[in-house]
């Protein structure tokens, strides 16, 4: 580990790409990184999807500027396991089977569940999904990202295919309540961001919890942000830490992985309301941050996480049928 | 042969610049994931989203280009009648050239600010009893997007037709009038013929213009890509439905081609009226 | 006489019911964005966003990239124009003057960048940005590369309608039979007549790269735009009024432009 501290110390550099400094709390993350090991952090396009990361390290091959690591969605990081470089963190046994790749190639770093954000002062607290429906919540309503583009989008279909009688196998229930929700004119396409929610125009967002979380954080005194995760309808999904088997700094990139697994970053992103992966090792051992925990939003039922066939059945239904129902 | 020289820095600059990187594209379109020749991704874009959505890109692009074009040209009329070198005729080419190519998630954030459902306009009409928050028409690309469209196209029309407009001589008016003509016969006869090339090469740079704009649209729909640059984003950046970046160069490669129709048009248009004057 | 003071009336009644409408339309989203950067917590007005937005020192200490990005911009506006105007003005008028027939090609060429969306035009340009960063480095300044095609169908259609409304011809033959060389043609009789269509393509020129995003961010590298994004994560109302700071500037920096060349008189006298 200290050969790995120096390594990276004479890199200098360590370049992330899409992480936003209000996404799961990455702002501290990357601050914590940089204080403790004096490293310069340089971040690049906050708002790249997963595929964006993949083409940015493809475009900016062999130059000093291409991503030394990666955070994917499931999806992405299953196609593109020949870009990654394995490499095993100090605490890989906590981390559970499932949730990594034997060899360490792409490893689940933390996740969240689906909820429903909204702004506590203008709209009544909803308790259902299908309450969006009234007329209460008209023109407030928006869901980050289109499903067939944005991994949260589409998981946001899937709680409401949840809420309303559907399964992971079958999400049409979930195509046709936003259709419903379209035709109420309760629906809102444009994409909701940190500006759009704290000016008033996007009160209710379908997002990781989080994010919501996070916004609420942000908005303290200006407004009352609240985080709801429906009951019944607990949607989840792990992103994937991974390393960029041409990565310029790659001492760099795995110091970074063995911040970010160690109980210190673990912890950081609990305090983002994010869960880490290795939540349960870290509440065996005591090491973990009991505020932080109680204060994540209680999910009420069993969690749903989707297979891969799953996915793929949905993207297939999503593909077909979303721009009809919200064109 | 001398003077094809003189052009050789231009076409050297953009082959390298332009024209290799649209091959690449091009190219890319008649490849599949294995980088194998295909004509699938060709033939994917028969699919009825991705066939509406060229439809509604074109009529979009014609509609702001249309409104841009006359709003433009007649501000541009306006400011030419104006002093001189007086302060009117800068602040006006100044401001247009700013807001030509203002545009992305900043004005889209804009435009919701002012009209959205929360947007002050949009309060105040409240207040004085009129209500535009009706349905989320800001967030449709037949009514909102042509709006927020043609806040940049009109600038762009200024900046792009103002040269022309100000190559009208006054004397050239007075002498139509000292013939016995007036204000239609003038347009009609003399400045008409004049500003038409410019016109409609202007209104075809509007028209591609708004045909490509990507950013503006993105923040404002984010669901559905209902116009061509929107799906080919979901091509490149979805992290939900994988390996169709060949088909958005196949989409690129389909808007390349769109334009060159319509520029072909338009050279026909242009020929006919160079005719008139017999340059 | 008479007829000509009328007729400079309703003009001027028209030009200020125009230019005020117009301008209305403009005014509005502007305001949309001040509306939200004054906004107290617990309604009213402050303009404490601005006066962060001004304080230099907080800037340079917590949001560094922002006077990255704009050093970065200031850069890639200068370097953008130049290459810019070197190539493009002699090119068009030589093909006016000499090869008619290349002159479609030309105008199909600038027009052809608009015709693809960045986000794709980025695929094909990486490969050659890869050649152009092991040459020249990675320094954000050789994007005025990529700028300078970007702006190409903006400044050929200003520089297009310039040249359109002077009879080059007849200018250079004239110019030439008196014994001047090219350089002379082209830099004191051509450019003087097309002033304000070089000011033109100039001003779209700035505009463009001050307003440019999509290609600096998906190649990773520092813009005023890039930067303002960034931004927009931690504190959206700094973010948009770093935004409306960057049109206000911009403005500026046209309106000073206006200014240049504008002793020279190159239009003939109005009064016989």
């Amino acid at each position: 580990m200290a050969a790995l501290v120096d390594a990276a110390k004479k890199e200098g550099t360590l370049n992330v790409i899409a992480l936003p400094p209000d996404w799961a709390n990455y702002g501290e993350i990357i601050k914590g990184f940089q204080a403790k090991y004096g490293l310069k952090v340089d971040s690049a396009q906050p708002d790249a999807s997963s595929a964006d990361e993949i083409t940015a390290a493809k475009n900016l091959k062999g130059q000093s500027k291409a991503p030394d690591v990666f955070d994917l969605g499931g999806a992405v990081a299953s196609a593109n396991t020949t870009m990654f470089a394995p490499y095993k963190v100090a605490t890989f046994n906590d981390i559970p089977a499932l949730l990594k790749d034997a060899n360490g190639l792409g490893v689940s770093d933390y996740g969240g569940f689906m909820s429903i954000g909204y702004d506590a002062g203008k709209v009544p607290a909803p308790k259902t999904v299908a309450d969006l429906l009234k007329p209460a919540y008209k023109g407030k309503v928006a869901l980050n990202g289109d499903p067939t583009k944005a991994g949260a989008g589409f998981s946001g279909v899937v709680m409401a295919a949840l809420s309303q009688g559907g399964s992971a196998d079958d999400i049409s229930k979930g195509v046709d309540f936003f259709k419903a929700l379209k035709a109420a004119g309760n629906f809102l396409p444009i994409d909701p961001t940190g500006a759009t929610i704290e000016s008033g125009q996007t009160p209710v967002v379908f997002d990781w919890d989080y994010l919501n979380v996070a916004q609420g954080k942000k908005l303290t005194g200006t407004m009352d942000w609240k985080t709801l995760i429906p009951a019944g309808a607990v949607v989840g999904g792990y992103y994937v830490q991974a390393i960029n088997k041409d990565a310029p700094h790659p001492a760099a990139a795995r110091l970074w992985q063995e911040y970010l697994y160690s109980d210190e970053g673990q912890n950081l992103w609990l305090k983002g309301g994010a869960r880490p992966v290795r939540e349960n090792a870290m509440v065996k051992a005591g090491t973990i941050d009991k505020a932080a925990y109680a204060a994540l939003p209680k999910a009420v039922g069993t969690p749903v996480f989707l297979t891969k066939e799953q996915n793929d059945k949905a993207n297939t239904y999503l593909t077909a049928n979303w721009a009809k129902a919200i064109g | 042969m001398g003077a094809l020289l003189g052009v050789l820095p231009f076409f050297a600059y953009t082959t390298i610049f332009l024209v290799i990187p649209t091959l690449i594209v091009v190219v890319g379109a008649f490849l599949d994931g294995n980088s194998r020749p295909t004509l699938g991704n060709l033939s994917a874009l028969t699919q009825p989203q991705i066939m509406s959505a060229f439809i509604r890109s074109v009529l979009l692009s014609a509609v702001t280009a249309v409104l841009g074009a006359v709003f433009g040209a007649l501000l541009a009329y306006a400011v030419s009648t104006g002093r001189e070198g007086g302060p009117l005729r800068r602040l006006v080419t100044s401001l247009c050239g700013v807001l030509a190519q203002f545009g992305g998630v900043t004005l889209a954030f804009a435009f919701v600010a002012t009209v959205g459902f929360q947007g002050f306009v949009t309060l105040w009409l409240q207040n004085v009893g009129i209500d535009l928050a009706g349905s989320t028409w800001l967030f449709e690309p037949g009514k909102g997007l042509i709006l927020v469209y043609t806040y940049f196209q009109i600038p762009l029309m200024l900046i792009v037709f103002l040269p022309a407009v100000e190559g009208l001589r006054p004397q050239w008016r007075e002498a139509a009038e000292s013939l016995g003509g007036n204000t239609w016969h003038y347009w009609r006869h003399v400045a008409g013929p004049i500003l038409a090339p410019s016109f409609i090469g202007a209104m075809l740079l509007l028209f591609t213009n708004a045909f490509s704009a990507y950013a503006t649209a993105a923040a404002l729909i984010s669901q559905g890509s209902p116009i061509i640059p929107l799906q080919i984003g979901g091509t490149l950046s979805s992290e939900v439905i994988l390996g169709q970046e060949n088909v958005g160069k196949a989409m690129a490669l389909g808007m390349v081609v769109i334009v060159a129709v319509v520029m072909t048009l338009y050279t026909v248009l242009e020929r006919r009226t160079t005719r008139w004057l017999g340059r | 006489m008479k007829l000509r003071a009328a007729r400079r009336r309703s003009q001027s009644i028209l030009r200020r019911m125009i230019v005020g409408l117009i301008g209305l339309f403009f005014a509005l989203p502007l305001l949309g964005m001040v509306e939200f950067t004054t906004r107290a917590p617990g309604g009213g007005r402050t303009l404490e966003t601005w006066a962060t937005l001004f304080d230099a020192a907080t800037i340079d200490a917590n949001y560094p990239e922002l006077k990255a990005g704009i050093l970065a911009s200031a850069g890639l506006v200068v370097l953008t124009v130049a290459i810019m105007l070197i190539m493009l003005v002699p090119t068009m008028t030589w093909v006016r003057l000499r090869l008619p027939g290349v002159r479609r090609l030309v105008e199909f060429v600038c027009l052809l960048p608009l015709t693809i969306p960045a986000i794709v035009l980025v695929v094909g340009l990486a490969p050659v940005y890869a050649w152009v960063a092991y040459f020249l480095g990675e320094s954000s300044l050789w994007l005025a590369f990529a700028y300078v095609v970007l702006v190409l169908p903006y400044a050929y259609r200003a520089l297009d309608a310039g040249l359109n409304a002077i009879d080059v011809n007849t200018l250079a033959e004239a110019a030439r039979s008196l014994g001047a060389g090219w350089p002379t043609v082209m830099w004191r009789i051509i450019l003087p007549n097309v002033r304000t269509a070089v000011l033109s393509a100039s001003f779209l020129s700035v505009a463009l790269v001050l307003g440019e995003f999509t290609i600096a961010n998906l190649f990773s590298r520092d813009n005023l735009q890039v930067a303002i994004n960034l931004l927009n994560k931690r504190d959206a109302s700094l973010a948009t009024a770093a935004a409306l700071a960057a049109l206000i500037l911009a403005f500026i920096v046209l309106f000073a432009m206006s200014f240049v060349g504008a002793g020279r008189r190159s239009h003939q006298p109005e009064e016989n």
